[in-house]
Parts: structure tokens; C-alpha cells; sequence
């Protein structure tokens, strides 16, 4: 079957079979940030946005996202770098796996809630899971970023 | 494994639903427990654009689309303020939001999953549900009923006056509830379902003007349910949790009750 999509605000025409998932068919298109956890739609590491929403990539099937627009973490390089390195520097990504699915869902996250609280934070990233930092590292890192972003030093 | 030969996007539901009649055919929701199984599918079929993915008010009822996803459910504000934030409450622990972004309202009443949060709460609220042939039918009703090769379109949630309570127990947050309760009180009836138990929700219904307690509720449900051990929790634990939790929710409503009555009197 032929599909098209915008991935990264490029069109892009593929074959696929009508089993393909959306993970694969990203992963063949050189998007390597979306990485294969759990494969049972657990563990959030294959994040993605599905027209601005994060979805899990390694449940939905290619041929649903025809017609539609794909954001993967190469698309979103600038939103990302405000606040990621707050991230790193609560030592909160360590061997660093899961964080490109973590990444995705904050940009989501605070695309919806411009100003969460550390409830909404831990609530909206429950579908992400990192063995090894215990989550508050990121928490942390997110409160940091949000905090200089309020005191004007971003 | 999951594959998949043919994916086919019907124009029509007729076609649809002929289409589901074949033994191989089955129709997608959200995908997500369908992903999990090792099978062959000879036809695919996705419904989008022939099912709303929306809830429409129609003023007397929630008219919930059938591809509407678990987190338009959880954000809606009309349905969380008429069910005291239940629907919500009920959702929120569903894996993550990426999960909740993509599992149907349709797919997990559909299922009649024994581990559903959905089934509960919607039916203690009283829902019904359209399937395209068979017309409509309580979701009490269609919780009883076999396979059901039809389609479901809508499910309808009635906008009657509610107080209502969710309660689950999880063993990790995120996982699928060990045991899950909904109370939900209306028009002087108050109905108490028991879920995950580990099998399909069930429904009991209390007359408060019978002046029964919600320890005896609890005790009464909890001694009627029939309960399952699994890898999660042993049948005599869901029976303990079930007499805490229908306690605490029953009280919950009781208590929401009182105070929208004493709001009213002001």
C-alpha cells in the first residue's frame, strides 16, 4: 500500500505492507531517535506526535498515519535544546535510553500546560518509563527549566 | 505476532459490517490490546470516518463516538463535571497519556475487558450503547451478551444528575487494576459495580431510601461478587479490597450527596 505523510515537515510517499508499524516505517526513514522499548505499548520510548498529539509508534500501523503529520525528535531539535541540557544537569538522563520519549512527551506536555505543576509534570509522564534515575531527576530538570523560563533567563 | 494480509478502509458501515462477517476479519480500535496478541488477520477494518472520534452533546445525553479516544474521555470537561471528575478519575492511571491518545472509548467497551476501567464506571453510570444492526442496548445488557459480530458506533451516557465515586487498586501505578469499583448515585438508586475481579464487571443496585449502610453494601457486594485468583492477586485478596473500596466509594457518594444537598437548601 502507498502512504504519505508529513514526517518532519517533509512529504514523504512509501510502500508499506498493511502490517507495518508507524515505528518501523520511521526508523527505515532514518528517524533513529524512536527507539523499540517494550513493544507492548508500556514503556513510552517510541514516542511520537500524531498531529501534535504523543502517541506510541510501535502500536499504531503506518498505513494510519496516511494523510497525516509525523513529528519524531529530529523534527523538534530547537524546541528541545531549551530545555533538555536542565535535564542533563540533574544527572536525570544517565544511560539515556529512554530519553528521546521522554523529550517528546515534555514537548507535548508543556505544549498543553505551559506552566505544569510537579502533579501534572509526574502525571503526564507516567507513560514513560526509566529504570534508572527513580523520575525525579526529570522532574527536577523540568521545575528547573520552567523556573528560568519565569525569571526571564531563557 | 501480528500480521496482517488485507487493510481496508470501508466507505459505508454496510460494507463494513460485511466485511466483519468474515471469521478472519476484525475491526480495528485503538489497536492497543489487539497488538499484544499473536494472529494472523485476513481484513483489517478501520472504521475512521465512518465512526466520530468526538462526544456530542445532543442535551439529554453524551453521545461518546465510538473512536473517541480514552484521553478526549479524561479531558472532556461536560462529562467529568456530570460525573464528579469519575470518568477521569477512572482513566488517568491507563498506562500514559501517548497510550490514553490512541485507545478508543468503542474498543474498550467492545472488548467487555474483565481488566476494564471503562466498562465499571460506564456502567454504574447507567451508559447504553448503538451497535449498527442490533440498534441499542444497555450496556448491562450487552455486558451479558456472547460474541457480538456488529458494530459499535456510539456509546450513550445519559445527563441525568449524578454523584459518583471511582476507586481502583493497582499494584504499580500505570498497570492494570487488581480490583476496580464504581458508585454512582441517581435519581435515588445507588449502583455499585465491581471490576477486574479479574472477570467482567458486574452491577448491584441499592435504594437509599432503604437506609442500608455502606458497610453493609460493601459487605453485600463483596459476599455476592465472584472473584478470581490470577498472576496480580489471589480471589480472597480481591474479595478484602472489595469490601474497602465499594466502603470508601459508597461513603464518597453518600458524603458528595449530603453536600450537594446541603448547597441546594442555601
Amino acid at each position: 500500500m502507498e502512504i504519505t505523510l508529513t514526517l518532519n515537515g517533509k512529504k514523504r510517499t512509501a510502500s508499506v505492507s498493511p502490517d507495518t508499524m508507524l515505528f518501523d516505517f520511521l526508523r527505515n526513514h532514518g528517524c533513529y531517535s524512536v527507539k523499540c522499548g517494550c513493544e507492548t505499548s508500556a514503556c513510552g520510548l517510541c514516542t511520537v506526535l500524531l498531529d501534535g498529539k504523543p502517541v506510541l509508534s510501535c502500536s499504531v500501523l503506518a498505513v494510519r498515519a496516511d494523510g497525516h503529520t509525523v513529528t519524531t525528535l529530529e523534527g523538534l531539535q530547537e524546541e528541545a535544546s531549551e530545555f533538555v541540557g536542565f535535564i542533563a544537569d540533574q544527572g536525570a538522563e544517565q544511560c539515556g535510553f529512554c530519553n528521546p520519549g521522554f523529550v517528546m512527551n515534555t514537548i507535548a506536555l508543556l505544549r498543553e500546560h505551559p506552566d505544569p505543576t510537579d502533579d501534572e509534570i509526574r502525571a503526564y509522564l507516567a507513560g514513560n518509563l526509566c529504570r534508572c534515575s527513580g523520575y525525579e531527576g526529570q522532574t527536577r530538570g523540568i521545575r528547573a527549566y520552567l523556573n528560568a523560563k519565569k525569571e526571564g533567563l531563557l | 505476532m501480528l500480521t496482517i494480509d488485507k487493510y481496508l478502509r470501508p466507505a459505508t458501515l454496510e460494507e463494513a459490517y460485511e466485511a466483519a462477517q468474515k471469521k478472519n476479519s476484525v475491526i480495528l480500535g485503538g489497536m492497543l490490546w489487539l497488538r499484544l496478541g499473536n494472529r494472523r488477520i485476513g481484513t483489517a477494518i478501520d472504521l475512521t470516518g465512518l465512526v466520530p472520534d468526538g462526544i456530542e452533546d445532543t442535551g439529554d445525553t453524551y453521545r461518546i463516538g465510538a473512536y473517541a479516544t480514552l484521553r478526549t474521555l479524561e479531558t472532556h470537561e461536560g462529562l467529568n463535571i456530570l460525573t464528579d471528575h469519575a470518568v477521569r478519575d477512572s482513566l488517568c492511571s491507563i498506562v500514559g497519556v501517548q497510550f490514553r491518545n490512541l485507545a478508543t472509548a468503542g474498543g474498550s467497551i467492545f472488548g467487555r475487558f474483565g481488566f476494564s476501567d471503562v466498562v465499571t464506571t460506564f456502567l454504574a453510570l447507567g451508559a447504553s450503547v448503538e451497535l449498527y444492526k442490533t440498534g441499542t442496548v444497555t450496556l448491562e445488557e450487552f455486558c451479558t451478551m456472547g460474541r457480538v459480530n456488529d458494530i459499535l458506533t456510539h456509546i450513550v451516557l445519559p445527563k441525568s444528575p449524578v454523584t459518583a465515586s471511582y476507586l481502583a487498586h493497582r499494584n504499580a501505578a500505570t498497570d492494570f487494576p487488581v480490583l476496580n469499583t464504581c458508585a454512582a448515585l441517581c435519581d435515588g438508586i445507588l449502583t455499585v459495580t465491581v471490576g477486574s475481579r479479574p472477570l467482567r464487571a458486574v452491577p448491584y443496585r441499592f435504594p437509599t431510601d432503604s437506609g442500608i449502610s455502606a458497610e453493609n453494601i460493601a459487605e453485600t457486594v463483596a459476599g455476592q461478587t465472584v472473584f478470581a485468583s490470577n498472576t496480580r492477586a489471589s480471589e480472597d485478596y480481591r474479595r478484602h479490597l472489595c469490601r474497602v473500596l465499594v466502603r470508601r466509594a459508597v461513603t464518597d457518594v453518600l458524603e458528595k450527596s449530603a453536600a450537594k444537598a446541603a448547597r441546594e437548601v442555601k
